[in-house]
């Protein structure tokens, strides 16, 4: 159930009546069944993950070395500018570490500049130079297996 | 790449959580006057020319039992990463793989994002793949805490 709906999930006027037709039973019980996954966080959500780069915009992985006693103020100033995505505490000397996107380079790094500003602290940029890979489902079937 | 006004409204759609009702186009194909047909349609044309990446669920790694979720950088000559990025994209724990412009501060340039259920599936990996590309220097940035974690609103 959750690999259909991560990896073939229908392009369809009614996508949860198609579902219930491949699983065989009512389009009410999947309705349950994937409000019940969202309720407890296994599911974020359902639609469309867009590519940053073809809808035109620009991302960065950044990281700061931020001082222990004010790694939740940080965080939060950091939290609430638009475009980043993830924000994560890591254990390394860099120990903030988060992505951001933006419309174009030149708005990446003005907010980057307004950041450091607002944190104090120097922040480096690690753009993207070349994909490898993007896997964004994962599979849930199978003992050994992502 | 170009996407026009009509695009544009299910893109503002689909980048959220898509309503969870037997038909739930149909309120945005009221509001721009098309049909629920031409909206699906142009959602799979959009996944055609590549502004839709994937369209289906995004699950929680760590309640989907992926509790060990770390970033690893390697330390690469940037001529030599083909290759070694090329056997790490073929590792199923690996989501994500990329080649970035490092600074001297950090010179940890080939990122991949390792998902395990274990901190031993973890040091057998990393030595797997130390093997594999042939590359001794990396780091391990394992995640202590999540601040943020969401979808890019592209548009308002």
């Amino acid at each position: 159930m959750l690999d259909l709906l991560q990896k073939k999930f229908p392009i369809d006027v009614q996508p949860y009546q198609v579902i219930a037709q491949k699983m065989q039973c009512s389009e009410e019980e999947i309705v349950k069944q994937i409000q019940a996954m969202k309720e407890n966080g296994i599911i974020r959500r359902i639609g469309a993950i867009l590519d940053a780069k073809n809808m035109g915009f620009y991302s960065t992985l950044c990281a700061c070395e931020v001082p222990e006693a004010r790694i939740e103020d940080v965080a939060a100033i950091i939290n609430k500018q638009r475009g980043v995505t993830h924000n994560y505490l890591r254990d390394n000397q860099y120990n903030i570490w988060f992505t951001l996107t933006a419309s174009s380079n030149e708005e990446v790094q003005s907010i980057l500049k307004q950041l450091e500003c607002d944190i104090r602290i120097k922040i480096i940029s690690m753009p993207t130079t070349k994909v490898f890979k993007i896997k964004v489902s994962f599979e849930m079937s199978g003992t050994n297996a992502i | 790449m170009q996407y026009d006004d009509i695009d544009q409204e299910i893109l503002k759609l689909v980048q959220g959580d898509l309503a969870l009702e037997s038909r739930p186009y149909l309120k945005l194909a009221r509001k721009i006057r098309i049909s629920e047909e031409e909206i699906a349609e142009r959602i799979r044309m959009m996944q055609n020319r590549g502004l839709i990446r994937r369209f289906g669920a995004v699950l929680r790694h760590q309640k989907a039992g992926y509790t060990v979720n770390a970033m690893t950088a390697w330390k690469v000559d940037p001529e030599e990463a083909e290759p070694a990025g090329t056997i790490m994209a073929t590792y199923s724990q690996i989501s994500h793989c990329y080649l970035r412009d490092v600074v001297p501060e950090f010179d940890y340039n080939l990122f991949a994002m390792i998902h395990v259920k274990s901190d031993k599936e973890l040091s057998q990996l990393l030595g797997d793949i130390s093997r594999s590309t042939g590359i001794k220097n990396y780091t391990v940035l394992k995640s202590i805490r999540e601040f943020k974690k969401q979808s890019m609103q592209y548009i308002d």
